[in-house]
């Protein structure tokens, strides 16, 4: 009997995977949430390396993303919906929630000449890749939004970047049409091939058992408003630098050219998003006065390349209309926490400041 | 600790493994196994070969309790030559267990690289001598030492000041950091369990209540693997019976393989699936307790935590009453939908069921004899007063010695005594409700309902490590201090 149960239990395990894997769906399984119905949605997406003090785990299923995330709920009637897109420094690393350039646009309670409210919407996610921005997007084009300002940094133009992140990796089904539509010049063998195996329950066991957690995380999450283990202390960004100019897999200075960097991706992002406007924001960075500061800005821009880097984002904004606003020396070094990028909550209200202003400016608000 | 599915699935390889070997060398089979498995699943420590030394003074107490216990009965004399060997068997798998030191850390069976096994053998032998000198002493006196004995290292081990205390001297042995000293330094597998066996077998060999048992019998049921971790805290005259049967027991019976394989998937379930997602993030804990913000999701969280500690809890005890069942020993159950009570006294009867009953059996019911043979004896209800908070207090610091525990056992001690006042004075109208079908039904659910919240709010003091803690988290659930 023991061997019939045994064999009946193993038929019905490997049943159970096959269709589970032809029905393929992580995707539409992301989609349920307890967020915005049960527990309150998160502020920006959830990102963590210490899940159980961050109270919050990294899901690489798109869905799931966005269907925790405040950017989920319906649009008000009066609301003027902007999404922040870019890197950690957007995302907050460091920050709590309320620190973040989102929720200090909030905050201010800006107004639209036509009396709408600015509603900021953090849509940045760690980990510097144009393409994980395209990406991200691209799905946001749903939420209704009005205006989007995309943050960039020169570390998410190069190529070898752009794959770099898990949550592009890990989605090609999202990459693929877009690096196919666009001609983007993104190698696709960087993505791996799912096979029928990656596809069943045992193959997708972390994915699912990551999404099972993010909605148990959400309690906590609820019960704290805590979505980051923000250390007690950390070692600040280098103010004495290498004495090396070396950038990307450039080790000595060179000329760039707009095809050494992703603008093809940047223009990809641009037009997606059709008919709302797009303002490229070239973000702040920690521009250091130690040691080799002659060659370099900080560690990870020597001056040479964030130069032509500036120069390229002007000379392309103006060649195809893109509206780009450089901010990139508006913060004060010493508002600047562990990387040159990531800035302390001071310096993060003070930038969210200059944002609105940015917003407010091109809308006519106030 | 907590044992990962790793550990869990070499159980029930190992158990299997035992059930289907020959009868006659079952038992044998699962003492060495037992033996063994006090090794391997004793976690690393930081002084030095105390990982090596815990587990082999399990063992040596271990044959201590019963060289002090043993009957000088007939029945008794007869397994002489079995004890004999049994006590070869277990002096040879300690001192084989010490040769891991001279292989490669990958292949150990010991949490870390043991002592020289000439050390072993000394250690050995020198135990061996204090004990046989041990039973020359006279027999009462020598029951009441080790109950001292065994209730002492137990409260130096709970103690947070007397561990920590413990574990300085024996890094200053070892010549090692004593500052950095703490009790997780004597993190010793199973001693809870072990303690209280060794204190049920001490007692009821003074109260003429323990049967005879062979070493063989003794140890197996001190040490048993299943039960080590999580208990159940089983009891000797009714676990001798199911070892005597392993000779006799079927080698492939497939209904209790079922049963067994059933009870594992169930434990499994409850602790990996429900007890370990409720711990990421839904349930409380010493970390978002200050971090919560009070109101709705602090019930929320307390909530979460009374369930992850009952799944967690009942699942080990699961797995482990299946694993025993596959080896044919029927462990007792250990939980009876405690939260389903509808008061606090049937609640205590069915959560941690063998505690419990332990609890009462060799604190309650001496205690309250011992009131009622005083002289100047107190009236019934302070009797019943004093030994329900002497019981639950006892519950409450066999968890740890520190306040949060002490107030746990309180906070419970002082329900079952109002339970108690209550019940006594409210017998005919009990008696005119339950007439009542609609109306008895309608006061069962209130009745449940504050007998839950009154356990749930008791497991404040339990997971918060300070009672400041559990105060202020007392005033979040009340919407004050959020």
């Amino acid at each position: 009997m023991i061997v019939r149960v045994m064999l009946k239990a193993a038929l019905l395990f490997v049943l159970c995977n096959v269709i589970y894997a032809l029905l393929n769906p992580l995707a539409a399984l992301g989609r349920v949430s307890l967020y915005n119905a049960v527990i309150p949605p998160r502020e920006r997406f959830p990102y963590s390396e210490n899940p159980a003090a961050a109270y919050s785990v990294s899901v690489n299923t798109l869905t799931a993303l966005f269907a925790s995330h405040a950017l989920a709920r319906p649009k008000a009637d009066d609301e003027f919906r902007v999404l922040l897109a870019g890197d950690s420094s957007t995302w907050g690393w460091l920050l709590t929630p309320e620190q973040t350039y989102a929720a200090q646009i909030n905050a201010a309670g800006l107004r639209l000449a036509d009396g709408r409210r600015v509603v900021a919407y953090n849509i940045a996610y760690p980990i510097m890749s144009l393409t994980k921005d395209m990406m991200l997007l691209e799905l946001a084009r749903d939420y209704q939004p009005d205006l989007v300002v995309w943050l960039v940094s020169l570390e998410s133009f190069p190529y070898d970047k752009q794959t770099f992140p898990p949550l592009v990796r890990e989605n090609p089904q999202a990459v693929f049409p877009l690096i196919e539509h666009y001609t983007l010049n993104i190698d696709p063998a960087g993505f791996a091939t799912p096979t029928l195996f990656d596809r069943t329950i045992i193959g997708q066991r972390r994915e699912l058992a990551d999404l099972l957690r993010l909605q148990l995380y959400g309690v906590s999450w609820a019960a704290s408003g805590i979505d980051q283990d923000i250390p007690a202390s950390y070692t600040p960004y280098l103010r004495d630098l290498p004495a090396s100019e070396a950038f990307n897999v450039f080790p000595a200075p060179t000329t760039l050219t707009a095809d050494h960097l992703a603008f093809d991706v940047l223009a990809a992002g641009i037009d997606l998003m059709s008919d709302v406007p797009v303002i490229i924001v070239n973000e702040p960075m920690a521009i250091a006065d130690g040691a080799n500061s002659d060659l370099r800005y900080n560690s990870l821009f020597p001056r040479w390349a964030y130069d032509q880097y500036r120069a390229l984002l002007a000379e392309q904004a103006a060649l195809n209309g893109w509206q780009v606003v450089d901010l990139w020396d508006s913060v004060d070094a010493g508002l600047f926490t562990d990387t040159p990028v990531h800035l302390s909550p001071t310096g993060a209200a003070q930038f969210a400041g200059r944002l609105g202003q940015v917003i407010a400016s091109k809308f006519n608000g106030s | 600790m907590t044992v990962d599915l790793l550990t869990i699935g070499i159980f029930v390889l190992g158990a299997l493994t035992v059930s289907l070997l020959p009868s006659r060398w079952r038992a044998w089979a699962l003492l060495a196994v037992s033996v063994i498995a006090l090794y391997g699943l004793q976690p690393r420590l930081s002084v030095r070969f105390a990982d090596f030394i815990l587990p082999s003074l399990t063992v040596g107490i271990s044959v201590a309790g019963w060289w002090i216990t043993r009957a000088d009965s007939d029945e008794q004399r007869a397994s002489l030559s079995q004890d004999r060997i049994t006590f070869g068997v277990v002096v040879a798998l300690v001192i084989g267990m010490s040769l891991f030191r001279f292989v490669d850390a990958d292949y150990r069976l010991t949490a870390s690289r043991p002592p020289n096994p000439l050390w072993v053998i000394t250690g050995v032998a020198l135990a061996t001598a204090i004990v046989w000198g041990i039973r020359r002493m006279s027999g009462r006196g020598i029951l009441l030492g080790g109950l001292i004995a065994v209730l002492g290292a137990f409260i130096a081990l709970k103690t947070p000041l007397f561990a920590t205390a413990i574990a300085a001297w024996a890094r200053g042995l070892t010549a090692q950091d004593v500052s950095l000293a703490s009790p997780l330094d004597l993190n010793w597998l199973g001693f809870s369990y072990i303690a209280f066996r060794l204190v049920h077998t001490l007692r009821d060999r003074q109260t003429g209540l323990l049967p005879a048992l062979t070493l063989r019998e003794y140890l197996t049921y001190v040490i048993f693997t299943p039960s080590l971790i999580a208990g159940p805290i089983d009891r000797a005259e009714r676990f001798a019976p199911d070892l005597r049967a392993l000779a006799t027991l079927p080698r492939m019976d497939s209904q209790r393989l079922l049963h067994a394989g059933e009870r594992i998937m169930i434990g499994l379930f409850k602790k990996f699936v429900i007890a370990d997602s409720l711990a990421a993030g839904v349930a409380l804990n010493a970390l978002n307790a200050p971090q919560s913000g009070g109101g709705l999701w602090a019930w929320v969280l307390l909530y979460g935590y009374a369930l992850r500690l009952f799944f967690d809890f009942s699942g080990y005890t699961d797995i482990a009453i299946g694993v025993g069942m596959l080896v044919g020993v029927q462990l007792p159950e250990n939980f009876n939908r405690p939260y389903f009570k509808t008061d606090i006294t049937t609640f205590w009867q069915s959560w941690h069921m063998s505690l419990s009953s332990w609890a009462r059996a060799y604190v309650f019911s001496p205690l309250s004899r011992n009131l009622l043979r005083l002289k100047r004896r107190p009236n019934a209800a302070t009797i019943a007063l004093i030994c329900q908070i002497a019981t639950m207090i006892t519950i409450g610091l066999w968890h740890g010695v520190s306040w949060n525990f002490l107030i746990w056992g309180l906070w419970h001690g002082v329900g079952l005594f109002v339970h108690k006042v209550y019940t006594d004075n409210t017998r005919k109208w009990h008696r005119d409700l339950k007439a009542k079908p609609r109306q008895w039904q309608a006061y069962s659910v209130l009745m449940w309902a504050a007998t839950f919240h009154y356990v749930l709010l008791g497991w404040v003091w339990f997971v918060l490590p300070t009672p400041t803690d559990a105060v202020q988290f007392f005033a979040k659930l009340m919407g004050v201090g959020g």
